[in-house]
């Protein structure tokens, strides 16, 4: 136990040694934290709750109140302080983003595995799967599936539902990618060894398969999450979000049915959207300095000879999946 | 693998795909709570037990969901009978047809600018390679993934309308509905600026990327070398052996965004009123008006499906290695 948390720690040391001199690595590593630390410690940083109306001397609602007169960032239309509902609503998007991402996640390195290992109809029926789910059109998918699963009784939150919707519908790409890494895992010497002196399937695939593709599914799932909190941002613009819970996607919901624009009420639809920028932005830069660092593809082993790909040639690897 | 064995795989895996879709839509449409000839006639029309029951024969309602109402609606559909919209009281074939026209419009200009501005940038990013040209092509194109494509729109509307005075939304001025397309045209074309504008930046980025990757394998490719070996000037180069392989990969991007594209419609019309097939979904999804929306979706998805099967096939005529796979 000693031993390998002394390689752990190791590790990561020799990690953190490498991503420290990547400035894009730390700059989006910092807008991630950011966001994160705001919507954790959100009652700190506000002494209002979302829900409550700011009142001016005469008890009169402030509605659109610009920030020179309310705040850091004003008032909305029913008078509730934008800050509030923007560090508020930062709980709800990465919630989303983080809980269906790592469905996607999950589901997409299940299946990868399974596919990568096993071959056989798994693998098929994978394959077929993702190249159907690859041109049916998403949004409209994800639009009336939601629509439909949110008139089912089902007394779950539609911020539920999006999770499911989102997580199971966005596991494609990882499972492509986990699948053509167990590939060649697969015909690495260890596991020949390994099963040369009889380990079990489940040994192998936890022993040896998990720790040498943990990486990519880290970096991957970074790239999942900024996709999964652009999507529901999309989906909740369109009126499929929380109303009594309102995310950034909310947010510009209200911001754009209730006339902010044609009032002039930049600070009320300006701030979410910056806001999902923020996060996405962070978690894009993460993922791509992650992957850079942890792909075994874009990094040359010294056995391996020339290397084929030049890491320049795939600079920005942009999560394929339909951004909204 | 020839090319005809790929071609009847591509053919078989679209025609699953429409049945998956297909079976999708049935599958939706029948869970929803509620009685279907109830939300036909309205909730609070009075009818006898006997009229209902005759309705439900009519629609078909009394047989079982599987196969019979099954294979009845993939019938109805194949004929292009969608059923009756809830909102409008009108056949939804007939309301989709009317809003086909300016999608395609606003989709095509879309594509086709960003097309040939990420080619063009592309391009000269791959060749002016860690330049600023290049270096701020890549900025441009990480910051135009992270934007949400609405807020974008509501971005530019704000400024448009502020500053430039262009129309918040719409097709047409109010004075100028009903009037001939011909007298109006100015007119239609200062109310899609911003909308195209959207589009062309939210498609820009990703065209560029390939493009610059694309050039950049192609480069370093032999015949290139062989190419400046003869003699040839860069500009012939570029123009007669870099140009034309490293376009190939944007013929499949085109193909493989069109599920993108319809996403960007979607959100880019519901931001600026725009009369076609995405603020018709947006409007069918909070009027809760399921079979417009079933038929919207019906006709994005099979569409989708058979544009990029037909990019398939092109792509064996353009590039004559897919021949034998």
């Amino acid at each position: 136990m000693s031993e390998r948390w002394f390689l752990f720690k190791r590790n990561l040391l020799n990690f953190w040694k490498t991503f420290r001199r990547n400035r894009m690595g730390l700059l989006g590593a910092f807008l991630v934290v950011t966001a994160l630390f705001l919507a954790i410690f959100a009652p700190i940083f506000t002494p209002y709750q979302p829900t409550d109306t700011i009142r001016d001397e005469n008890g009169r609602g402030l509605t659109f109140a610009p920030p020179s007169i309310h705040g850091p960032l004003g008032t909305d239309d029913a008078g509730h302080d934008v800050w509030t509902q923007l560090i508020y609503g930062a709980r709800i998007s990465l919630t989303v983003g983080f809980m269906a991402g790592f469905i996607a996640m999950f589901v997409g390195s299940l299946l990868g595995i399974l596919a990568g290992y096993f071959g056989g109809w798994i693998e098929n029926l994978l394959m077929r799967t993702t190249d159907v789910l690859l041109v049916i059109p998403d949004l409209p998918l994800m639009l009336i599936l939601v629509a439909t699963l949110r008139q089912l009784n089902l007394h779950v939150s539609p911020i539920f539902i999006l999770i499911m919707v989102i997580g199971l519908l966005y596991w494609t790409s990882t499972a492509r990618l986990v699948r053509s890494q167990v590939l060649t895992i697969k015909e690495r010497q260890f596991v020949a060894r390994a099963r040369a002196i009889g380990a079990g399937h489940i040994h192998i695939i936890r022993r040896h398969v998990i720790p040498q593709i943990m990486p990519l599914i880290v970096a991957n799932s970074v790239l999942i999450l900024s996709t999964a909190i652009l999507i529901e941002s999309g989906l909740a613009f369109l009126g499929l979000g929380d109303p009594t819970q309102p995310s950034w996607g909310t947010m510009l919901n209200f911001a754009f049915d209730r006339n902010a624009i044609t009032n002039g009420a930049w600070w009320f639809y300006l701030p979410p959207g910056l806001a999902i920028v923020w996060v996405s932005l962070g978690c894009v830069l993460l993922g791509n300095v992650l992957e850079e660092m942890l792909n075994p593809r874009l990094t040359a082993h010294h056995l391996e000879g020339e290397q084929k790909i030049h890491p320049l040639q795939t600079p920005l690897n942009l999560p394929k999946p339909e951004k909204p | 693998m020839n090319r005809r064995d790929y071609l009847i795989r591509k053919l078989l895996l679209s025609l699953v795909t429409v049945l998956i879709v297909v079976g999708i839509n049935f599958l939706l449409f029948r869970v929803l709570p509620g009685d279907p000839v109830r939300a036909v006639i309205g909730r609070n029309v009075r009818i006898s037990f006997e009229t209902q029951a005759a309705l439900r024969a009519q629609f078909g309602l009394d047989k079982p969901v599987f196969p019979d109402q099954f294979l009845d609606t993939l019938g109805q559909w194949g004929r292009g009978n969608l059923g009756v919209s809830w909102s409008q009281r009108r056949p939804v074939s007939e309301i989709l047809l009317s809003k086909l026209g300016n999608t395609i419009v606003l989709i095509g200009l879309g594509q086709i600018l960003s097309i040939v501005f990420g080619v063009i940038l592309g391009l000269l990013a791959g060749w002016k390679r860690k330049t600023v040209i290049d270096i701020g092509a890549l900025t441009f194109s990480l910051i135009a993934w992270a934007i949400p494509t609405f807020w974008l729109g509501i971005i530019l509307l704000a400024a448009g309308s502020t500053w430039l005075g262009l129309p918040t939304g719409g097709i047409v001025s109010p004075d100028n509905a009903g009037k001939p397309l011909y007298e109006v045209l100015p007119d239609v074309a200062h109310h899609l600026i911003l909308p195209t504008l959207t589009l062309t930046i939210l498609y820009l980025g990703e065209y560029m990327l390939i493009m610059r990757s694309s050039i950049l394998e192609v480069l370093s490719e032999d015949y290139i070398l062989t190419a400046k070996a003869k003699g040839l000037s860069y500009w012939q180069v570029l123009w007669r052996h870099a140009l034309k392989n490293a376009m190939l990969p944007i013929v499949t991007l085109i193909a493989l965004n069109l599920g993108f594209t319809v996403s960007g419609a979607i959100y880019v019309e519901t931001v600026f009123s725009y009369d076609g097939l995405g603020k018709l979904f947006q409007t069918a999804l909070i009027k809760q008006d399921y079979p417009l929306l079933q038929g919207a979706f019906l006709l994005l998805a099979v569409s989708v499906i058979i544009a990029n099967m037909l990019a398939d096939i092109l792509y064996t005529y353009l590039d004559p290695r897919v021949k034998t796979i």
